[in-house]
């Protein structure tokens, strides 16, 4: 501040890097400003120290701020549940850390329950994925041919993407009331059944297919957005090419149009198994994980041990144990999308 | 102009007024009660106003509601946070608030104040106020009674039809049911019946997950067939006891009675569902808390002559039915202990406790209770006293917490999930419990 007040030249050319331009001032300011000579012999020696640093010091000054804040808020906790993960530590009974070991891990690897549901997320996230591409993809081969009405009808699919979770949770629960519910309804106008013989976040054999319905609902947009811009990046002079060696359409969507959208379809699979591997209130608002515990995912027994049992040592093994599995796939994933890219 | 500057005066006024007003009303005493948000607080916020008639003292209140009561309290409470000055807490925290000196202990205080515990029901004072069980260190003052009690639609109960037609299938008159058999005999009668123009439910039974629900649901059955919670011999030894026999099949009569009478869709329901399924003529007959049995006399639809009130049918085991309520004790971080001892002291007067059971509240002193003119003062009442005589309660271990999301899970998963047997359910929770005591460091062998 001290330097742009006095900074009478104008000059603010990049070449004028601030460490310039207060010197220059500097030098000015001594002959005609006096009373100011201490302030300005500071500011001197600071921008003589200042111009001794280095480019790449200078940049770690820049990010400190920002890789402080990261290992404050990202790094340590993650650290810190590790050390947790050894130990029986309950976050709600004023007793001191004691380790048990690998006792935590052992729990969970052992523990019929929990494999049970590992399978039950396995089922959510493979069912919605295959599930959203589809649709998702037949989707944006639609709204990619120009229509009358194709922007409102693309706002419209666009619709769900944009909720809450929790909005959507509360109201798909209020849609699937066998008694008040339209949804029932709706299969009693096709099916003849009584719309209070069943229901879809209450029985066995339906909830696991339920919230798979909901989440493709929801995030099938966000998978055709995606695949529409791969769509949209097929330069129109392969299709013409094709056109003239009379392949047909069918012909034209193996050789061209799926393996040029290949990269953004895989691309929108991460996003969405990233996504519904970690899916908790949507799940948790429409059935909580019942009926029983039929559609009780990962991270909602996460949230029981920890927020519920308050047992914060296995939690926290059953966090790490997500993160690892999480990051670990992912990981291969990416490579194999590298592979594809390339190819 | 001159509205303009008599607004202006009057803007001046208020803002002096509120300026000065403001240090002396910082100065007023308050205390603040905790509790759940349901039809009784709305009865103690009434009473409390004879309270701050009589003392001085501001009565606030914060309510919360019941899916997030336990949650929120305990947090505040293991914070130390003062925030709440008086506490209704559930008859499960006091082990908990005991051993982690949440509240102040009372033994002193009511020998000062010529309190006796023998005025109340022994049930009340052994689950709202007692920590260690059954010996005389007081937690808290019985506050709110409760217990699971049934009602039923007297009026279809009454209707010549039915009855007819029950009596020719049943050789029997059509009656509230005394025991579980009955109990699912009536709920099958009634199921799929049209009634006032509606196809209706037998019976509606607690399902609820995530928080107590189904648990104390369940336990109306399983005590009845043989269930407890530990050998009376050999404290915390369960095995061959909460996966008896007798358990596994008073699971298996609650199942039966979900399966064949429950309305469809109620698979994650308690109280209010209850409420709310009994109240549109849904169901014949429902279980729930007492505590809101004034409420539903009165109601405009199924309330007066239409409703009936039956005390939880017994079992081959015997007849005891879950203890709800709660204690009111004074919180140890609190700022204004004193203040809050005195609130005690002033509730625990006959009177007072009197006029809490006429507002709607429900005292457990024997002295309300136990009169004539308590049981012929509604038509819930004599069945309400005879259940506060057959009560059991859950666990009150300090990590009630985890034991009770054990039976939520084994008991929904086989109830509603059809998960296993009965007996494979009971068995898995034994060893649930068993890491639970071990983790509290007290042996279940």
């Amino acid at each position: 501040m001290l330097f742009l007040e006095n900074n009478t030249s104008g000059d603010l050319s990049p070449e004028a890097s601030p460490a310039r331009i207060g010197l220059a001032l500097t030098d000015k300011q001594m002959t005609t400003a006096p009373a100011h000579s201490k302030k300005i012999q500071i500011a001197s020696t600071l921008l003589v120290g200042a111009r001794g640093l280095s480019d790449k010091a200078i940049a770690w000054i820049f990010i400190a701020p920002t890789m402080v804040l990261l290992l404050a808020i990202n790094i340590f906790p993650l650290i810190w549940a590790v050390r947790l993960s050894f130990t029986s530590y309950m976050a709600n009974l004023p007793r001191p850390l004691s380790f048990v070991g690998i006792d935590n891990y052992v729990d969970i690897l052992t523990d019929e329950d929990v494999w049970d549901h590992f399978q039950t997320t396995a089922h959510f996230v493979i069912s919605t994925i295959v599930l959203q591409v589809l649709i998702g993809l037949g989707l944006a081969l639609l709204i990619n041919h120009k229509f009358k009405g194709h922007s409102f009808w693309t706002t419209v699919i666009l619709l769900p993407m944009m909720l809450s979770p929790a909005v959507v949770g509360n109201f798909w629960t209020l849609l699937f009331q066998p008694q008040i519910g339209p949804f029932n309804y709706f299969i009693s106008f096709f099916t003849g059944l009584a719309p209070s013989s069943f229901t879809m976040i209450g029985s066995v054999d339906l909830a696991p297919w339920t919230i798979v319905m909901v989440n493709t609902w929801m995030w099938t947009p966000y998978v055709m957005l995606i695949c529409l811009a791969g769509l949209r990046s097929i330069p129109d002079y392969i299709y013409e090419a094709a056109e003239v060696d009379r392949a047909s359409s069918w012909r034209q969507f193996w050789s061209i149009t799926l393996p040029m959208v290949m990269p953004f379809l895989m691309l929108a699979v991460l996003f969405q198994a990233i996504q519904s591997f970690e899916m908790f209130d949507m799940v948790s608002l429409l059935t909580s994980g019942g009926p029983g515990s039929t559609t009780e995912l990962v991270s909602i027994t996460l949230k029981r041990s920890a927020f519920e049992k308050w047992d914060t040592g296995y939690a926290s093994a059953l966090a790490v144990i997500l993160f690892v599995t999480a990051f670990g796939a992912a990981n291969i994933y990416v490579k194999v999308l590298n592979k594809v890219k390339q190819s | 102009m001159k509205k303009m500057i008599a607004g202006a005066t009057a803007l001046a006024a208020s803002a002096f007024l509120a300026a000065v007003a403001t240090p002396s009303m910082a100065e007023a005493k308050s205390l603040t009660l905790c509790w759940a948000a349901w039809d009784p607080a709305n009865a103690l916020v009434e009473l409390n106003k004879d309270f701050t008639k009589e003392t001085g003292i501001e009565m606030k209140h914060e309510f919360v509601p019941w899916t997030s009561y336990a949650d929120h309290f305990i947090n505040l409470l293991n914070s130390h946070s003062s925030e709440c000055d008086l506490i209704i807490g559930d008859s499960q925290w006091i082990g908990g608030a005991a051993e982690n000196k949440w509240y102040v202990k009372l033994n002193d205080f009511f020998d000062k104040n010529h309190i006796s515990m023998d005025t109340f029901l022994p049930a009340t004072v052994v689950g709202y106020a007692e920590w260690p069980k059954n010996t005389p260190n007081y937690w808290g003052l019985p506050a709110m009674a409760d217990a699971v009690g049934w009602t039923y639609r007297k009026d279809w109960f009454a209707k010549p039809e039915l009855r007819a037609e029950f009596k020719s299938k049943y050789n029997r008159e059509l009656e509230p049911p005394k025991t579980w058999d009955e109990l699912l005999q009536v709920s099958k009668f009634f199921t799929g019946k049209e009634i006032d123009g509606k196809k209706v439910y037998g019976s509606y039974i607690y399902t609820e997950r995530g928080s107590e629900g189904i648990t104390m649901g369940v336990t109306n059955a399983m005590y009845n067939y043989g269930f407890d919670y530990m050998d009376s011999k050999k404290p915390y030894h369960m095995e061959g006891i909460v996966n008896s026999a007798g358990a596994a099949k008073g699971l298996d009569v609650y199942k039966e009675l979900f399966n064949c009478c429950q309305p469809k869709g109620l698979t994650n329901a308690y109280m209010s569902e209850g409420l709310d399924a009994f109240k549109s003529g849904e169901v014949a007959m429902q279980m729930n808390w007492y505590a809101f049995f004034p409420g539903l006399a009165k109601d405009p639809n199924v309330g007066g002559d239409k409703i009936g009130f039956f005390k939880n049918p017994a079992g081959p085991a015997g007849q005891f039915t879950q203890l709800g309520g709660q204690g009111l004790s004074v919180v140890s971080a609190s700022k204004d202990i004193d203040d809050a001892l005195l609130y005690v002291k002033w509730f625990a007067q006959p009177a007072v406790q009197q006029k809490w059971t006429d507002l709607g509240g429900a005292s457990a002193s024997k002295a309300v209770l136990e009169s004539d003119a308590y049981k012929k003062s509604a038509s819930y009442a004599p069945s309400f006293v005879e259940s506060m005589g057959m009560v059991k309660d859950f666990w009150a271990e300090p990590l009630y917490v985890p034991l009770l999301l054990d039976m939520q899970n084994r008991v929904h998963d086989y109830v509603v999930a059809n998960k296993g047997t009965s007996k494979q359910a009971l068995d898995a929770l034994v060893k649930d419990w068993i890491k639970v005591f071990k983790q509290e460091g007290k042996d279940p062998s």
